[in-house]
């Protein structure tokens, strides 16, 4: 369709960026970023030039906290049909997971998309059906837009939607690892726009570009970032101008506003980020399965949650360290097998870096 | 959107809208060899044979084509100017 292929250009690039002889560190927050990455060995290539690229917090299904997964893991526990992507069946909780409670006879269903989980609770009207709603900005709208439309009573989300700035303002007050630049997420940005990424580089001097997800969109990412650092400007810009647009998708975050308010929010390997959930607005509390399911729930809240026992999926999502020094990685943590959930998550830089590695 | 285990993926996957449905909430898109299948397009405005964005059963952006078609040029044009300087 809109393929980009262009192996000259690449290599132009490249040599470009080598000719420089910078020494940089980059990061983004997006788990097809990091695909692109490894996949094309494109990490490794940069690495050679001096620029370093690595994933943040950007993994929706890893920044769920143990706490939230136990939510969903004790409402199936009590009888609730609960509906989840994918992933987010996989992710180990204390003791058991989605998935091992299945096997156990909970009702949990994966689900394509928001609509599909509406779609069971209308055609199971006994049923009270729950659905964990994770993802940032670009998952966020398909939950307003839903939720607008006045889904059965039945229904009800477990909101753990998270949003994107605020989070990186969070990882560069923590001061723990230098950012020379960030490459922002291509499809939360065709939400979102580029405005609200510009405190950043205004309040901390940092360059940012947003790109997509081809190798050429990464490595003309890369480029644009070490040109800025070149000239001593931050600034955000936009690589990817044949998706996203300066204001994003107005109708998107009209939903995102009408549905939902910010809201203080742990994200795993993070303390509390101020203003970086997305929390149901009180008029459509009946869909809130926090509120509706209180009396289940009660007996988190004064529940101490841990990590799993020697995993380091928090410090991974600081930028702190790599797959490879994890020594659980690929050994007692595998895709089969999973401790924490950057193994689980196609999204995750674990799962993604034992894929590509192991073929 | 989903990979073939159908797990989540941030990632959107760009369609082809063949068909918008009489109320307007849903679109038949277009994947390319053979795959067709239901999204709503209720965060966008499209027409039929507009190229859009598709993540987790939603279109989230319609596609600049003639942007899409330019870019490679555009990158080109942006690394010869960088070099005249």
């Amino acid at each position: 369709m809109f393929s980009l292929k262009d192996k000259k250009l690449a290599n132009d690039i490249v040599s470009k960026i080598k000719k420089l002889d910078v020494n940089l560190k980059f990061m983004h927050v997006c788990g097809t970023h990091q695909d692109t990455l490894v996949k094309n060995g494109l990490d490794a290539l940069l690495k050679k030039c001096g620029v370093e690229i690595g994933q943040g917090p950007g993994c929706p299904v890893c920044v769920t906290t143990p706490k939230e997964i136990e939510e969903m893991l004790l409402l199936a526990r009590n009888g609730k049909t609960v509906t989840s992507f994918g992933d987010m069946i996989n992710v180990p909780g204390e003791i058991d997971s989605l998935r091992s409670m299945k096997a156990e006879g909970c009702d949990v269903r994966t689900v394509y998309g928001i609509e599909d989980a509406v779609e069971i609770s209308k055609k199971n009207p006994d049923k009270d059906v729950v659905f964990m709603a994770v993802g940032f900005e670009t998952t966020a709208p398909t939950t307003a837009a839903v939720i607008l439309k006045n889904p059965p009573d039945n229904f009800s989300i477990l909101c753990c939607h998270r949003t994107i700035p605020e989070a990186l303002r969070a990882i560069i007050e923590m001061g723990e690892i230098k950012i020379d630049g960030l490459i922002e997420p291509g499809h939360v940005s065709t939400i979102i726009g580029s405005k609200p990424y510009e405190f950043l580089s205004k309040d901390y001097k940092v360059p940012q570009v947003i790109a997509g997800f081809e190798p050429i969109d990464i490595l003309m990412g890369a480029w644009m970032l070490v040109q800025q650092i070149e000239k001593g400007e931050a600034i955000v810009q936009n690589e990817y101008t044949r998706v996203v647009h300066t204001e994003g998708n107005i109708k998107a975050q009209q939903a995102i506003k009408d549905v939902f308010e910010p809201g203080d929010i742990k994200w795993r390997g993070f303390p509390i980020i101020p203003r970086s959930s997305l929390e149901l607005r009180s008029k459509f509390e009946k869909y809130d399965a926090r509120k509706k399911y209180e009396e289940i729930l009660k007996e988190l809240q004064s529940k101490q949650f841990h990590e799993p026992e020697g995993c380091l999926c928090g410090e991974l999502l600081r930028g702190l360290v790599s797959p490879f020094e994890c020594p659980l990685f690929g050994q007692a943590c595998t895709p089969e097998t999973p401790v924490g959930p950057c193994m689980v998550s196609i999204e995750g830089s674990c799962n993604i870096e034992y894929r590509y590695s192991h073929k | 959107m989903l990979d073939n285990n159908g797990k989540f993926v941030c990632l959107a996957i760009p369609g082809k809208v063949v068909e918008i449905d009489k109320n307007k909430e849903h679109a038949t898109i277009d994947y390319g060899e053979g795959t067709r299948r239901k999204a709503n397009v209720t965060l966008v405005k499209v027409k039929v044979g507009d190229y859009i964005l598709v993540h987790a059963g939603f279109a989230i952006e319609v596609l600049n084509e003639k942007e899409a078609q330019e870019t490679l040029n555009l990158f080109r044009e942006m690394l010869s100017s960088e070099e005249e300087k």
